[in-house]
């Protein structure tokens, strides 16, 4: 890590998550965002990384091992979704519930 | 040791952006794979290789495993096998390979050059990792425990009311 700055491994994870965001705005296919949305979970793992290797400590390590278990629930729950939703409505525009049923 | 990082970076930044400019999703999820991959060979760079295990077991594994299970959920019809036909042309396979292959490359280059030992005191090892996260951590994983449960539990429950959702919607 010594002959690595910092600076690159967080300007990295910088890039990821900005290409993550413009793929939550762009896109409107549903498991396109979900992924987009790993995109940008995997991202913050990166950034915790180097910055826990910058320091020699384990912390950064470890809040990866939390943000990965975050991502995992967070994708069955939203996979659970998206089949909910499509067996509703057919599609997988997500524009399509944009409406509450009120 | 500089050059693969900044290559995997590359290969990292470049599979994104093709995963957020694909229309088809399998095209978009090879593509995330190889993303997944490369950012495991960074964590491997910078000396953490406990969390460059998890990232390609748990992340390029089993979360692409559920996007790929769901999306063969989703895809059910007649179109489903010329779509088939379709994807098993060459350029499709192509660039996720080639991509691949550059990370090959390096993980090569890096276990011949040096054997398993990247620069000797940086390394934060598996053990540290598990002493600090079962010591001070302790409370985090019970959480993250507690959260993993209620997942389950609501992926289940989500999952399995196809039918009364829709004739509870037709009934109301």
């Amino acid at each position: 890590m010594a002959s690595i700055p910092m600076e690159h491994g967080l300007v990295l994870a910088g890039i990821l998550f900005a290409l993550g965001l413009i793929g939550v705005f762009m896109r409107r296919n549903i498991i396109f965002i979900l992924m987009s949305i790993e995109i940008m979970l995997n991202a913050t793992g990166v950034a915790f990384v180097v910055g826990g290797s910058r320091w020699l400590q384990p912390d950064g390590q470890i809040m990866f091992i939390f943000i990965l278990a975050m991502a995992a629930a967070e994708v069955a729950v939203g996979l659970a979704l998206v089949l909910q939703f499509y067996h509703r409505f057919k599609t997988l525009d997500a524009d399509v519930a944009s409406k509450m049923k009120g | 040791m500089n050059t693969v990082f900044y290559i995997s970076a590359a290969v990292a930044i470049i599979s994104t952006i093709m995963v957020i400019t694909r229309l088809n999703t399998v095209h978009a999820l090879l593509y995330l794979i190889v993303s997944l991959l490369s950012v495991a060979l960074i964590f491997f760079v910078l000396g953490a290789p406990f969390v460059a295990a998890l990232e390609v077991v748990i992340y390029a594994g089993a979360i692409m495993v559920l996007f790929v299970f769901v999306i063969m959920m989703l895809n059910l019809g007649a179109e489903t096998v010329e779509q088939e036909r379709q994807w098993l042309t060459p350029e499709i396979w192509a660039g996720p390979l080639f991509l691949t292959l550059i990370l090959v490359a390096e993980l090569i280059y890096i276990f011949t050059r040096n054997g398993l030992r990247l620069c000797g005191v940086c390394i934060i090892e598996p053990k540290k990792v598990g002493i600090v996260l079962f010591g001070s951590y302790l409370l985090g994983v019970e959480l993250a425990s507690i959260l993993l449960l209620v997942a389950l539990i609501g992926a289940y429950h989500l999952g399995k009311h196809f039918k009364p959702a829709e004739s509870r919607k037709g009934g109301s």
